[in-house]
Formats: C-alpha cells, sequence, structure tokens
C-alpha cells in the first residue's frame, strides 16, 4: 500500500501541511485554554450555594454534553449572523470548540474536588488556615494530581475536535487533506497526511500524559 | 420575519423527523456491529496472544489518535481507489462502528482486568473451561464496571454519528443544514436540531449515570 503513495506530491503540498498543523495547534491550545477557564467558571458556579448559579451551570453543562458538537457549531455559525453579529470563521470555531470543552472539563474539576474528603477541609480550618490558604494548600493541588488523566484526554478529544472546523472552512490539518484530494484529485495521500500529523498531536499528549501522572500525582502509598 | 420563518419550520418538520430516523438507523446498527466487535476484540485483548494484542494495541491507538472526520474521510474516500465502492450510508455506518468497536474493546478489557485473579483461577480450579470462566464467571463480574461507561459510549455514538453528515447522509444534522439555507435564521433552526438530539441522547445520559449509581452500590454491597 505505502508503495502506492505519491511522496512528490505529498512533499510538494508540506508547506500547506506545516502551515495547517501549526493552525490546528494554536487554534486548540486557545480553545484549551478558554475551555479550562470556563470549565472553573462552570464548576465553580455548580459547587455554590445559589439556586440561580447551580441551574444555570446544570443547564449549560447538560445541554452541551447531550448535543453534538457539529450542530453546536452551526447552531454559532449559522446562528450569530442571523442576530447581527458578524465575526471571523475561526473566533466561530474558537467559541464552539471552548464552550463545547468547557463543559467537560466542567465535570472533570468537579469530579476532582468532590473526591476530597470533608475531613481534609475540617482539618484544614482546626489548624487555623484562611479559606485562601486551604484552597491553595490543600484542596487545589489535590483535584491537580486526580485529574490531570482526564483532562488531557479531554485535550486529545478538543484537538480531534478541531479537524471539525474544516466544515466551516476554516484553514486547519484536515482542510488541508480535503485540499490535496480536490486540486490533485489524491484522496490517499491528502487524508493519510492529515492522519499522520494528528497521530503526532495524540502521541506526543499521550506521552506527556503517562510522564505527569508519575511526576505530579501524589502517591498515597508512602 | 420569526413567525414565517417559524411556520416555515414548523411544514419542513417531517424532513427533521426523518433526519432523525437517519440518526436512529446509522447509530444504532453501528451499536450493534461496534458492541459485537468491540466485545470480541477486548476478550481477545486480555486473553489472547501478545501478537493479537498487540495489533488490537495499535489499531486502538490509530483510532483513538485520529479525528472521527478524517477517518469518514478515509473510507469514503479512499477504498474507492482500491476497488471498494462505498454509498455514504454503508461508509458512515462502517466507520461508525469501527469507531465505536475500538472504543467498547478497551472498555470491555477494563471490566475485565478489573475482575480479581482469584475468580479467574478458582474456576480454573473447579475444572471449568475456558468459554465456561468467561461466560459464567469472568463477564457476569466484568459487566457491573463496562456496563455505565458502554451506555455512556453510546451516547458519544449518537453524538459521532452527526459527522457522518460531511459526506452526505441526510441524518439530523444535514436536514438543519439544509434548512437553513432556506430558513435563514440558524438559531431557531439549530436550536430544533439540538432539541432532537437532546431528545436522544438526555434519557441515554441519565441511564448512564443510573447504572453507575446501582452498580457502585451492588459493589459496596458484595
Amino acid at each position: 500500500m505505502l508503495e502506492a503513495l505519491n511522496f512528490r506530491v505529498i512533499l510538494e503540498y508540506m508547506p500547506l501541511y506545516l502551515q495547517c498543523f501549526a493552525a490546528t495547534l494554536w487554534l486548540s491550545a486557545l480553545s484549551l485554554l478558554g475551555a479550562i477557564l470556563v470549565g472553573i467558571i462552570a464548576c465553580a458556579m455548580r459547587l455554590s450555594q445559589s439556586w440561580f448559579l447551580k441551574r444555570m451551570a446544570g443547564i449549560y453543562i447538560e445541554s452541551i454534553r447531550s448535543t453534538p458538537l457539529l450542530a453546536q457549531l452551526y447552531f454559532f455559525y449559522f446562528g450569530l449572523p442571523s442576530l447581527g453579529i458578524m465575526m471571523p470563521e475561526w473566533v466561530t470555531g474558537v467559541i464552539a470548540l471552548t464552550l463545547n470543552s468547557g463543559a467537560y472539563y466542567a465535570e472533570i474539576i468537579r469530579a476532582g474536588i468532590q473526591a476530597i474528603s470533608y475531613g481534609q477541609i475540617e482539618a484544614g480550618i482546626s489548624s487555623g488556615l484562611s479559606y485562601f490558604q486551604r484552597m491553595r494548600n490543600i484542596i487545589l493541588p489535590q483535584p491537580l494530581g486526580m485529574t490531570i488523566r482526564p483532562m488531557l484526554g479531554q485535550a486529545i478529544v478538543l484537538v480531534k475536535d478541531s479537524s471539525l472546523l474544516s466544515l466551516i472552512s476554516i484553514m486547519e490539518l484536515t482542510r488541508a487533506g480535503q485540499m490535496l484530494t480536490s486540486d490533485r484529485f489524491m484522496p490517499t495521500e491528502g487524508f493519510l497526511t492529515t492522519a499522520a500529523f494528528y497521530l503526532v498531536i495524540y502521541y506526543m499528549l499521550k506521552v506527556f500524559s503517562s510522564w505527569s501522572e508519575k511526576r505530579l500525582v501524589f502517591q498515597e502509598t508512602h | 420575519m420569526w413567525g414565517f420563518y417559524f411556520n416555515e419550520l414548523v411544514h419542513s418538520l417531517p424532513f427533521f423527523l426523518k433526519g432523525v430516523w437517519m440518526t436512529v438507523a446509522v447509530s444504532g446498527l453501528s451499536l450493534i456491529f461496534g458492541t459485537i466487535i468491540g466485545f470480541i476484540c477486548g476478550i481477545l485483548r486480555t486473553s489472547g496472544n501478545t501478537f493479537v494484542k498487540l495489533i488490537i494495541g495499535i489499531w486502538v491507538d490509530l483510532i483513538r489518535g485520529t479525528p472521527f472526520l478524517v477517518q469518514v474521510f478515509i473510507i469514503f474516500f479512499i477504498l474507492p481507489s482500491f476497488g471498494i465502492e462505498l454509498e455514504a450510508f454503508p461508509a458512515a455506518v462502517i466507520a461508525l462502528s469501527n469507531l465505536a468497536a475500538s472504543f467498547i474493546c478497551e472498555i470491555v478489557a477494563g471490566g475485565i482486568l478489573a475482575v480479581p485473579t482469584g475468580q479467574r483461577e478458582a474456576a480454573t480450579a473447579s475444572g471449568l473451561s475456558g468459554y465456561q470462566q468467561l461466560r459464567h464467571i469472568i463477564l457476569p463480574q466484568a459487566m457491573r464496571t463496562i456496563l455505565p461507561p458502554l451506555v455512556g459510549q453510546y451516547v458519544l455514538l449518537v453524538k459521532d454519528s452527526s459527522v457522518v453528515s460531511a459526506i452526505g447522509v441526510v441524518d439530523i444534522t444535514r436536514v438543519g443544514w439544509l434548512a437553513v439555507q432556506r430558513v435563514p435564521e440558524g438559531l431557531m433552526v439549530f436550536g430544533l436540531v439540538g432539541l432532537l438530539y437532546f431528545a436522544i441522547c438526555y434519557p441515554l445520559i441519565n441511564l448512564s449515570s443510573f447504572l453507575e449509581k446501582r452498580m457502585t452500590v451492588v459493589s459496596t454491597r458484595l
């Protein structure tokens, strides 16, 4: 199968691929940052005392989790202009990705925080630590260790989901494959190269995930 | 204008229902194939020889490491150049079954590994054959770990099925995309699309968390 590939054409399109690889990377990185931020806010709302905030976060998380990203993407892509809001495609794409992954991050962070036993908070209070000190030194470091793996898992999902942005004509890796396919009618070369680039990101994140697991997770066995 | 568009949308409701049927058909078929293949691969992964394990491991990594959209394109555009012509519908079912199988394989393998080794040793000591062990001892216990994430995987399956609209399968997302060309009111059209997905996914999500609670109760009682 490999000898059937036309490497000359792949090499010819390599600058385009590298450019699109960079685009996928920064689009995902931007969305990832936004998603973690949204996730922290939504999680704080969900765990808050206020009935209203809880309800709002619940509606947000449930509605994102039970609809596909592509429908959300089209919702923003076709919906925002009908409200009179015009913005470049990549902004729409990043907004959709951010809001989508934000809901999943909210759940991951919540699971991490709720896994801490209440006794630790009580112990912190009776040791005379302030709220900020308890948060900084006792509560937050624990979910960070516990949630690093699901968080990186969600980051992998986000990078893969960014391929859907090609459907609203944003230049990224999948779009590069589509261009090679339509220009030269070489779908094999086009999409296998695209897949190879995604695998590079996937393996990097996977290696980082198992490294951080060893490095960051608090070993309770000591 | 909103009232007019709303009427238009009500008139195209039959098309949306056809789209729902298509989504249910694609994801339902893939669910059946994916579950069967996934269970076989999961069992092979835990009991087969090293070579089989390696092959399954590489396959799972390849599927997990590339976006589903790229997989759909590879199956739909590349297979014809090897002489296998596929309509959009079978291509979609193949791609989605393949995706589901790789994830279910991991879930099943994880569930089987979670059964204590003492159980298998006791079964061997009681003179049960390999098949009998699997059928009567290992799988019934593993199901407790497998079932909640399995239902969760079905939710992902329904959501991922939206991606096959990119190769022209007329599912809910595609109907929305077609409708928005006539009714230029994206919020309304894709609000309806989201609602339809919600109607399919939300009961499944609840079933998954119900199973999760129930299964943990059972395991703590034992």
